[in-house]
Formats: structure tokens, C-alpha cells, sequence
């Protein structure tokens, strides 16, 4: 039995080295692929918590209220980041207004928190204005850059990424403190928001 | 089967804590000192003994109310804490803060001592009031030209943590040692408090 293995081994190497000897080159760097700007906009959103936690935020909550209102979230958002990241392109540089991401803040952290029982008209037209706003600061942010659109792809992609995840994460979950613990990050948002508000009046 | 998935998930959570704890930070925002504002937000909470103690008491109390004031307390604390750390940012006074952050380690480490449970909506609004003074006094002290949102999160994770933690502790209450533990936990609390009320006078 141990030898009829032994006599496999050699093909078995050569097989595998055959493949290695075969392989094309790697083109992992990003000069080469061309990749580059899909993953800076990839990355900038994974990076820029004004941008993630709102979406986060939302994501809980359509989670919370089940997979009709996932799913809605989920390409509503979609849409209307990337409509909005088109359009602002084309538009000049324009940094968010702090009291604007502050409400955002307080608004998607407090009916996290409250478990607010949205219907789903409210919960689509959430998730299309948060697309619309953000997608929009992005777009204006990216403008300067022939390469814009692709991050925006990028971008639109982690935003697509993130929301599914966490929102199917949240219909799974059955037991009820986990719940709660969903909420309670709703109030942690939502208290972040409080502080931000407070922080744009001081430096306004 | 379930206490069996249970010790899986503690010894993940352990696991994933060490690691957290062990972490630098990274400073791999290309926007300076965004990492700082997290680390300094989180640090602000957990460098004063008296906010530290006021805040683990309410843990520790939520936790012998039980259900469902252990997470409506912890809830509530940073919500309105966060208030009035606006009320701060916006340089609204708030008199005789000090006393309240020590008054709120007493008062909230006599209510573990001797395990006084009034109606949820009376301690939510007690531990709201205390909430303001330790808030506000967070948001006199922020330092300029740190990253608002870094900072504030921060902030409000490294209160909930400190509620958890109270709330880690608070759950021996189910043994007969762990409840005379949870009492002597809240006189330390209490002795503490009245300790920073003597150096507020003084």
C-alpha cells in the first residue's frame, strides 16, 4: 500500500511543477493591472469612518428589520451612491458640511437604538438620501483624477460589500441579547453624533 | 453542546481582545493624526480614576438589577453623556462638576453596596443626571486639533467598554459570594467617590 503511494509521488511533483513552470506572471503590482484606483476607492471608503459608520449604521438597521428590508438597503444604496458619485465628478471639490454628518450620525444611531419600526418606503428613501450625499462628497472629492470613476467602482463596490454582510449578519442573529448588542452599538453611534455636533458648533 | 459553543466563543473573544489590546496604531490614514483622535478619545475616558469608577458602578448596578436595566443603564449613560460633552464642546458651564463626577461614584457605589433597586425609569434618570457631569467635563477637556469623529468614537467605546467590563464583573451576582462581592465592589466605588469629593473641596 505505502509503496503503490510512493510511486505516485513523483508525477504528482511533476504535475505540480509542470504547473508552476507554466504559470504567467503575476502582475501584482498595480501600475500593471491597472488596479489601482479601484482599490483606492475601495480602501478610502474601508478608511473613512464619515463615510462607514452611517452605512454601517444603516445596514444594522435594515438587518434589524429583516431581508426584505436588507435587501432593499442594500441596492438602493447601491444606486444612489454611485448616481450620486457620478454626478459629483463632474462637479467642483466640496468638503461635508460637519452638522449634515453629525445628523447622520444622530439620525441612523438613534432609530438603530430605538429599533425604530420603519416601513419600507422610509428605510429605501434612508438608504437613497445617505447614497446621494456621501456618494456625491465622494465624487466631488475624486473629481481631480482621470481615473475617478474606477474608484468610484471600487468604492461603491466596499459600500455593497459592507452592507450585505452586515445586514445578512444581523437577520441571523436570533438570540435576543445579540440584538441588543446591535442596539447598543445604535446608541454608541448615535451618542458619537451628540459629540460631533458639539465639536462642529466650537470649530463653526 | 451549547456550554461546549459557548467556551468556543469566550476563547475567540479572548483571543480577538489580546490582539486588540496588543495592536499599535496603525497611522494608515493618509489624513495626519486621525489615529491619534481615536487613541486620544479612547484614552480620555479610562484616565481619570473617578470616571472610571462611576462608570464601572453602573455596570455593576445594571447588572444586579438584571434584565433589562443591564443594558437599558449602559444605554443610557453614553447617550447622555454625550450630551453633555456638546453642551461642553459648545462651552455651555455647567457648575459644580466635579462634585457631581464625584458624587455620582457615592451614589452609584451605595446603590451596588446595598443592592437598592428602584423602578427602571428612577435609576435611568439617576444615572442620566450623573451621565451629564462626566460628559461635560469630557468635553471642556478635549484637546484642539484632534479629529472630531475619530475622537468622539472613541470616546463613547472606551465608555462602553468600562460599562461591560462592569457588567462582566457584575455577572457573579448569580452566585452567594459574587453577590457580597458585587457589595464590597460597590463600597470601594463609594469610599472612592467620597475620596475625589474630599479633593474637589480641597
Amino acid at each position: 500500500m505505502n509503496s503503490a503511494r510512493r510511486s505516485w509521488l513523483p508525477i504528482h511533483a511533476f504535475v505540480v511543477f509542470s504547473f508552476l513552470m507554466y504559470a504567467s506572471p503575476a502582475e501584482a503590482h498595480l501600475n500593471a493591472t491597472g488596479m489601482g484606483p479601484l482599490y483606492d476607492g475601495l480602501l478610502h471608503f474601508l478608511m473613512s469612518p464619515e463615510d462607514l459608520i452611517p452605512v454601517l449604521a444603516l445596514a444594522l438597521l435594515a438587518g434589524l428589520r429583516g431581508g426584505a428590508y436588507g435587501r432593499r438597503a442594500l441596492f438602493t444604496i447601491l444606486g444612489a451612491w454611485l448616481i450620486g458619485g457620478l454626478v459629483g465628478i463632474g462637479s467642483a471639490t466640496k468638503d461635508g458640511n460637519p452638522f449634515v454628518s453629525a445628523a447622520w450620525f444622530l439620525l441612523l444611531g438613534g432609530l438603530l437604538a430605538s429599533d425604530a419600526k420603519l416601513s419600507l418606503c422610509v428605510m429605501t428613501a434612508l438608504a437613497a438620501s445617505l447614497g446621494l450625499y456621501n456618494g456625491y462628497l465622494n465624487g466631488t472629492g475624486m473629481g481631480q483624477f482621470s481615473t475617478a470613476s474606477v474608484a468610484l467602482l471600487g468604492l461603491v463596490f466596499a459600500v455593497f460589500v459592507l452592507v450585505a454582510l452586515a445586514a445578512a449578519l444581523v437577520i441571523t442573529l436570533r438570540v435576543q441579547w445579540t440584538q441588543i448588542v446591535v442596539r447598543v452599538a445604535g446608541s454608541w453611534i448615535a451618542a458619537s453624533g451628540l459629540l460631533m455636533l458639539g465639536w462642529a458648533v466650537r470649530t463653526r | 453542546m451549547r456550554s461546549e459553543g459557548h467556551r468556543i466563543l469566550a476563547r475567540w473573544l479572548g483571543l480577538v481582545l489580546l490582539i486588540l489590546l496588543w495592536t499599535q496604531s496603525a497611522f494608515a490614514h493618509p489624513q495626519k493624526g486621525e489615529a491619534v483622535g481615536f487613541l486620544t478619545g479612547f484614552r480620555h475616558p479610562i484616565s481619570g480614576l473617578d470616571h472610571v469608577l462611576a462608570m464601572i458602578a453602573v455596570g455593576l448596578w445594571g447588572a444586579q438589577l438584571g434584565n433589562p436595566a443591564i443594558w437599558l443603564l449602559p444605554v443610557a449613560f453614553p447617550m447622555v453623556m454625550a450630551i453633555g460633552g456638546m453642551l461642553g464642546l459648545m462651552g455651555i458651564p455647567l457648575p459644580f462638576t466635579e462634585y457631581g463626577i464625584a458624587l455620582s461614584a457615592i451614589m452609584l457605589g451605595t446603590a451596588v453596596l446595598f443592592e437598592i433597586r428602584p423602578p427602571l425609569t428612577v435609576a435611568a434618570v439617576l444615572v442620566s443626571c450623573f451621565a451629564i457631569f462626566h460628559g461635560h467635563a469630557h468635553g471642556t477637556e478635549l484637546p484642539p486639533g484632534e479629529s472630531a469623529l475619530l475622537y468622539s468614537v472613541g470616546f463613547v467605546i472606551a465608555t462602553g467598554c468600562l460599562h461591560a467590563l462592569g457588567i462582566g464583573i457584575g455577572t457573579v451576582h448569580r452566585w452567594r459570594w459574587g453577590q457580597k462581592f458585587l457589595r464590597g465592589a460597590g463600597g470601594l466605588v463609594a469610599i472612592g467617590g467620597a475620596f475625589f469629593l474630599w479633593k474637589a473641596f480641597a
